[in-house]
């Protein structure tokens, strides 16, 4: 026993680093379980996902003040929330760059917006890191099942980053109308263009 | 006087000493990415936006001067749009004096083409691919490289 207890306790050591080391690496796939977080507002509150017990589900955008394709995008991140927080789905933006290497992007910045929705600061980047966000604007639509939060849709707000008029391809409202309907996403991962989020350098 | 200034202005922004900008469609640098050669690419997705983009450019120059006339070819592949290549992109070239091939791909939706560049890829930039078709060697990188980190993946993929 004395023998089998080290060995025991590094298979456990294993196991446990392979849980706890792989939405670190790899980040959310869609039917992944999202894991609650407590972020802090622009208006200085904390907000968890467990707060809004109305909500149906989330559209968590990974966002910034300073990316170009984060700004192309924040008028219709803005109109994401004026359609589907009625429907049970509001909008959470979080900003994940680290000020030091992106100035523009310190809390004081980030309290300049007016949103009707929480811009929350990622300040450790835990949560960026936990969702697998690389990039600016990253957007994650989450479905409350039961207490927990499953993700259902991952990537791209839609077609065409330069010019909103020119879109022909909603990509995260043909998701959004399929999952209201409470049909999983025909197209539930796409990919875009956008910034890197700017990690704390070691 | 004006003439002459301008005379002056057109002789050196001649059309022999300014770097072209190639804009191109996907399917084309899919070609270049699949040509089964012997020659190590270095593909760099950056665009004039992207800050630390612009700040890893010269790492590219300095790698290509340093294995000129060896088999490397270093290929940047602007995302900027379109639009943005007479206002942005050619002025950034010229200002900046790069002479490794730069082209701008005109696509508008980027989750058609992403994957089929590399799965690894999230569609963050910078984005860097280094391969050699011939060895079947590829690796890539979403970050910002520096120079000691390019050149070590360079002789990786040579090998």
């Amino acid at each position: 026993m004395k023998k089998l207890l080290p060995f025991l306790t590094l298979c456990f050591a294993l196991v446990l680093s392979g849980f706890v080391g792989r939405p670190t690496a790899d980040g959310y796939q869609v039917g992944d379980k999202a894991t609650d977080f407590k972020l802090k507002n622009v208006d200085g509150n904390m907000v968890s996902l467990a707060d809004n017990k109305a909500a149906k589900g989330y559209i968590v955008v990974f966002t910034c003040n300073t990316c170009p394709f984060a700004k192309a995008y924040e008028s219709r991140i803005i109109a994401l929330n004026t359609k589907y927080a009625p429907l049970g789905y509001p909008v959470v933006a979080i900003n994940p760059n680290d000020p030091a290497v992106a100035p523009g992007d310190s809390y004081a910045d980030m309290q300049k917006k007016k949103y009707a929705f929480p811009y929350l600061v990622d300040e450790s980047q835990q949560v960026a890191k936990t969702y697998g966000a690389t990039r600016t604007p990253h957007l994650y639509v989450l479905t409350r099942k039961g207490t927990d939060f499953v993700v259902s849709y991952i990537g791209a707000i839609d077609d065409n980053s330069e010019d909103p008029k020119l879109v022909k391809t909603k990509y995260v409202e043909n998701a959004m109308t399929e999952i209201l309907a409470g049909k999983p996403a025909t197209t539930n991962s796409t990919k875009a263009i956008g910034c890197t989020i700017k990690w704390k350098r070691a | 006087m004006k003439t002459l200034f301008l005379a002056f202005g057109l002789l050196t922004a001649g059309p022999g000493f300014a770097q072209q900008v190639a804009v191109i469609k996907f399917p084309e640098l899919q070609k270049r990415l699949a040509r089964p050669t012997d020659t190590t690419y270095v593909v760099n997705f950056w665009a004039t936006w992207c800050a630390p983009c612009v700040k890893e450019l010269p790492n590219f120059e300095q790698l290509r001067t340093a294995n000129a006339g060896q088999k490397v070819k270093v290929l940047l592949v602007s995302m900027d749009y379109a639009s943005q290549l007479g206002k942005k992109v050619k002025p950034f070239v010229k200002q900046r004096g790069l002479k490794s091939e730069v082209v701008l791909l005109n696509e508008s939706d980027p989750n058609n083409f992403i994957d089929k560049v590399d799965p690894k890829w999230s569609g963050a930039l910078p984005f860097t691919l280094i391969f050699n078709n011939k060895n079947k060697q590829r690796l890539t990188f979403e970050k910002e490289l520096s120079r000691a980190e390019l050149d070590a993946a360079l002789q990786k993929v040579r090998k």
